[in-house]
Order: structure tokens, then sequence, then C-alpha cells
């Protein structure tokens, strides 16, 4: 393959995730009473994107690793 | 007023998200040396990522928004779009389909119809597909910029221009794999925009057995028993009973086979992700890959509508009107956006905003990708300039795709100012699809069947389709665009009702006159000419040697088996 995608996905979401965790951390608490019920929902979901992200990148750099590995 | 107010993080996000497509095309941009690669991507993808685009480049925008709408609209029965109206038609194109496309190398769907029956047969089929693609893609840009000025009071111009210049960058960039690729970030960004946002939604009514009883005060004020907005089954014995006006039969032969098989095995924009797979096996897997995801997406699109009629139910009037007026009742396509606004924080709610975004952008590139192809390769390349070289057709599809965004705004312009017009084209479009799928199965499995007889075929079920249109009419409409501008003569509850009806007539008028005409014309294909191009004449695929998950077949019966079981869950 050209170009691996999950390069490209595992950075942007990364990305997004360590925004939105940043977020979570300093913004005002009382945004979150009004819409996310209370929860910090930037804080949470930021770290699942950011685990989602990391695997991404995981996979796609352990592919190469052995692309190099193989030839 | 301004339904959405984005924060400055809000906007990072959805600029990181246009940075990230952009730059894609411009890394893929050194890989397109050729026409191939532009329009087929070099045929160089692997699986997961043509099966993840294979229903992404379905998920346009109109369907996130759609679909909820419908959930708020008719319930759970909303669901039977994916279960019944998508899975089997996925399983089957991959089983049984995938073969023919993949392995006859033809480079679009038109083409392989000249393959199988003759030039007249693929000319027809590629201009109604190629004015089809960029007429979608037009009412996608309207209903985009509609949208954006709803919720952001953008500009109208402005959100066609932006939406027209992203979508034509990329593409003219990276081609196919561009679009391919921004179709699985797509993927990935509705479902983590919206998961949490069913999470939420969910813990907000307390759980799917609130949820349940809180949707029976809307089933009872509606007219119907308290179940219908929960069971996708149970009501079906009487279109009178259910919300949707439709019963099982319409259902299941009208959207289950004909509308869905029409829809998943023959058109164009769907298949091409699939052509575009690394081998026959990856070709194959596609649909089926896209398949899993498919059957679990009615919890991701429809349900945010079900919990937003049991909040308006209960007091919480967070939808606003249609044009604001109380008389017109909800306007349910808000449905998306105004949950992304009640329960998502600054921060989330960019992330939220961004795929819906994500989706408009992705099911428009589907369309401009499609047409290209078919322009350059079955209209251009066969009609106009037969014979040139590689780079001159690489030429002709980047002008394709410029002069395709372009005719797509001049449509979004021609659907703001003339709503009905677009009414016209999509009634036009559903007598032209209809009876396609009747042409593919004939041509696939029965090797008798000629170009004469496909053609007039094709030609018969779609006046079929009209002359049925024209004799039909939903309770409560007038007759004219709607229907019933001959004679009202079959009344139906519910235009849905009608359309399933009208399909299996358009199917059927197809299917008939193919095989009549076709065996009293004289064969012009000889079985030779025809292998690799129908069922029993061509070799299967092998597949003993791969694992069971990889094997067409094996996936095929664990994803059926896994829709049965969500349709016995939800009955």
């Amino acid at each position: 393959m050209q170009f691996d995608l999950r390069f490209a996905i595992g950075t942007m979401f990364t990305l997004l995730g360590v925004i939105l965790v940043a977020y979570g951390i300093v913004s005002d608490s009382a945004i979150y009473a009004n819409t996310s019920l209370g929860i910090n929902i930037n804080l949470y979901w930021g770290f699942v994107l950011l685990a989602f992200g990391l695997f991404m990148l995981y996979l796609a750099i352990s592919a190469r690793g052995k692309a190099k590995r193989k030839p | 007023m301004q339904l959405i107010h984005l924060g400055k993080i809000d906007y990072a996000i959805l600029f990181i998200y246009f940075g990230f497509i952009l730059s894609i095309g411009w890394i893929l941009k050194r890989y397109v040396k050729g026409a191939t690669d532009f329009f087929l991507s070099g045929r160089s993808i692997p699986a997961w990522v043509t099966g993840l685009a294979f229903l992404s480049a379905n998920l346009g925008a109109q369907e996130v928004v759609g679909m909820a709408a419908s959930g708020a609209k008719y319930g759970i029965m909303t669901s039977h779009f994916y279960w019944v109206g998508a899975i089997p038609a996925m399983v089957f194109l991959a089983i049984f389909m995938m073969p023919f496309y993949y392995g006859s190398k033809a480079r679009s769907v038109p083409e392989y119809l000249k393959m199988r029956f003759d030039e007249k047969t693929r000319g027809l089929n590629a201009c109604t597909f190629a004015v089809m693609t960029v007429f979608s893609s037009g009412i996608s840009m309207h209903v985009f910029a509609l949208l954006l000025g709803k919720l952001l009071h953008w500009d109208y111009n402005m959100s066609i221009a932006v939406s027209g210049v992203i979508v034509l960058v990329y593409i003219l960039l990276g081609g196919l794999t561009c679009a391919i690729y921004n179709e699985v970030l797509q993927f990935f960004l509705i479902v983590f925009g919206f998961a949490p946002l069913v999470m939420l939604a969910m813990k907000h009514v307390g759980g799917w057995d609130s949820l349940k009883q809180q949707l029976e005060p809307v089933a009872t004020s509606n007219g119907f028993a308290a179940g219908a907005w929960t069971h996708s089954w149970q009501y079906l014995g009487s279109p009178t009973e259910n919300p949707m006006g439709v019963g099982w039969f319409g259902l299941v032969f009208g959207l289950g086979f004909v509308l869905s098989f029409g829809y998943w095995c023959t058109d164009f924009l769907v298949v091409q992700r699939a052509m575009a797979a690394n081998s026959m096996s990856a070709a194959r897997r596609t649909p089926l890959i896209a398949a899993f995801p498919k059957m679990l997406f009615p919890a991701l699109v429809i349900l945010p509508g079900l919990v937003a009629i049991a909040m308006v139910q209960g007091g919480d009037h967070f939808l606003p009107y249609v044009n604001g007026d109380p008389k017109l009742g909800l306007d349910y396509n808000m449905t998306i956006p105004m949950m992304l606004v009640r329960f998502f924080p600054s921060g989330m709610l960019g992330v939220g905003f961004t795929a819906l975004m994500a989706s408009f952008m992705s099911g428009m590139a589907g369309n401009v990708t499609a047409f290209n192809t078919v322009w350059t390769y079955d209209l251009y390349q066969s009609y106009v300039a037969p014979g040139r070289t590689d780079a001159h057709y690489l030429w002709m599809g980047r002008c394709a795709t410029v002069v395709g965004i372009i005719i797509s705004a001049g449509c979004a312009y021609l659907a703001a100012s003339f709503g009905n017009i677009m009414d016209m084209l999509q009634l036009v479009f559903s007598f032209v699809n209809a009876p396609l799928f009747a042409t593919f199965l004939l041509g696939m499995f029965w090797r008798r069947s000629t170009g004469h007889g496909a053609f007039c075929g094709l030609l018969c079920g779609t006046i079929g389709a009209a002359i049925f249109h024209g004799l039909s009419l939903a309770n409560g409409d007038l007759p004219g665009i709607k229907g019933g501008w001959i004679d009202p003569y079959f009344t139906f509850n519910s235009e849905m009702g009608q359309n399933f009806y009208m399909a299996m007539a358009a199917w059927t008028s197809c299917f008939v006159l193919t095989i009549v005409i076709s065996l009293a014309t004289k064969r012009t294909k000889t079985d030779d000419e025809l292998r690799g191009l129908v069922y029993s004449l061509t070799k299967k695929p092998e597949t003993a040697h791969d694992p069971w998950y990889e094997q067409p077949v094996t996936l095929g019966i664990i994803v059926l088996a896994c829709t049965l079981v969500l349709n016995i869950i939800f009955w």
C-alpha cells in the first residue's frame, strides 16, 4: 500500500483527543451542567479519542517496522 | 435566531479536520500517475479501507439527518432501512455479484453492461447515472447550505463555495483514493462524534426500558397501539397499524428486494469503492466489512430520533418548528443538530458538528468521483474521443471533476429558487432506478438474455414506474407530483407504501419484458464472450485456502445471522 491511512487517522484523533482533554481540564464545570448532564464529557471522551488515535498510530508504526524487516 | 453557537475551540476542531482532508489530498498527489490511479485507485486499496468507504459513501448527511428524523416520526421501524433494506443486498453483492464486477475488469458499472449486453444499454445507464450523480450532489450541497444557514447563519453562497471548493481540491489532488481515504476518516468521526451523544441521550431518558415507556404515549397519541414506536415487525400486518403506513409485503419485496438490491448491487457510487480493492478477495469482502457496522448504525442514527420524540412528548420543547411556524409541525430534520446543541458542551460540540459536516462532504465527493469516472470512461472515451492517451483521460477526469462540481452548484441554486424542480427530478430518478436490478439479475444469471431485451426492459421498467405513479396516490395527497396524475386508481396509506409498490411494478415490468424480448431476439454474444460475465459460465473464485474470516460466504452467513437476531430482539 502506498500510504498508510492509519497514520492520518491516528494523528488526527490523537490531536483531537489532546485538545478535548486539555479543554476538559481547563474549562469551567458550569458548561457541563446545562448540557452533558454534569458529566465532563470533553475530558472523558477526549481520553477515548486519544486512546483510539494512539492505537491507530501503533498499528501503523508496527506495520511499517515489519515491512522494513521483511524485504 | 442562531441555533448553534460554536466557540473558538469548536472552530479549531473543524479547521483541523479540513486541514487533514486537504493534506491527505496533497500527500496522495504524487501517487496519481495515470488515469487508473485517479479513477480506480490503481486497484490497490486494502479491504478494511474500501469496506468502511463503501459504508461512508452511502452515509451522506441526508442519511444521517433523515434517519434520525424518521426515527422520531416512525420509531424503530426505521431500522428496516438497514436490516431489511441494506444487509441482505450487501451480502448478495459480495457473494454473487462482485466476482463479475471485479473479475470482468470493467472499470465501471455501465462498462459491465457494455461487456454483458451492448453499447446502447451502457449508453442509457451511463447517461442517466451521470445526470443523477451531479443532481444528487447538487441536492446535497443545497441541503448543506440551508442547514448551515439555519444553524449558524452562514451565507448560502459561502456554504456552497466552501463545500464545493474543499471537495474539488481534494478530488483533483488525490482522485478516488483521496475520496475513499476521507470517507474512512468520516466514518470514524461519525462513530466517535455520535456515540457519546447517544450515551448521554440514553442516560438522560433513563435507559432503554424507560425510553420504551416514554414512547408509549407518543404512539397512543398518534392513534397507534402502545408499542408501535418500539417494535419493528409486530405492527406490519396491516398498513393502518403502523406510523409508516406500509404492510409487510410491500416492505419485504418493495424495499427489501427491489429498492435495496437495486441500490446496493448496481449503483456505481458504492460499487466503485469495492472495485478499487486490491484483490478479488478484498473486493468481495468490501460489502461484508461494511455490513457489520451498517447493522449497528441504527443505534447511532435512529436512537437519537427516538429519544428526541420522547423528550418532546415529555414537555422538553427543544425541536424548532418547520420555518418557525407552529402550524407546520415540528422540524424533525433538525433532530440531530438540536440534539448536538442540547447535549454537547463546547469542545464535543465541535467534534459532533464536524462529523455532520464530514458526512455532507463525503456524500458529495462520492457522487463526484462516480460522475467523473462514468463521464470519462463511458461517455467521453466511448463516444467523443476514443483512443487518446492515458494522460489525456486523466486530464479529462480532472476537467470532469471541476465541471461536475460547477453543475452541482448550479443545481443547488436551481433547487434554492424552485424547490419543486428537485422533487420532480428525484421522482424521475426513482423511475429510472427501480427496474435496474431486474436487468442485472437476468444479465448475470441467465445467459440467454440479450442486449435488445435488456435495453427495452430498462426503458419499459422506467415507463412502468411512471405509469404506476400516475395511477396511484397516497391518502391525503392531491393528484399531481405526488402521483395520481392519470387517475388515482390505487390508494396507499402513505407515500412510502406507494413508493414500494411502484418499485415492484417497475421491477416486474422490466423483468418480464427483458425475458420476452430476449427470447424473441437472437443472441449476439457467444458463451465464450460471456465467460466471466455470467454466473453459469464463470469459474467460482477459489476461497477454500483462505482463513474463515476472509471467506465471503462464511462472513455473509455471520452477518445475516446477526441481523436476524437484531430483528428478533426488536420484533
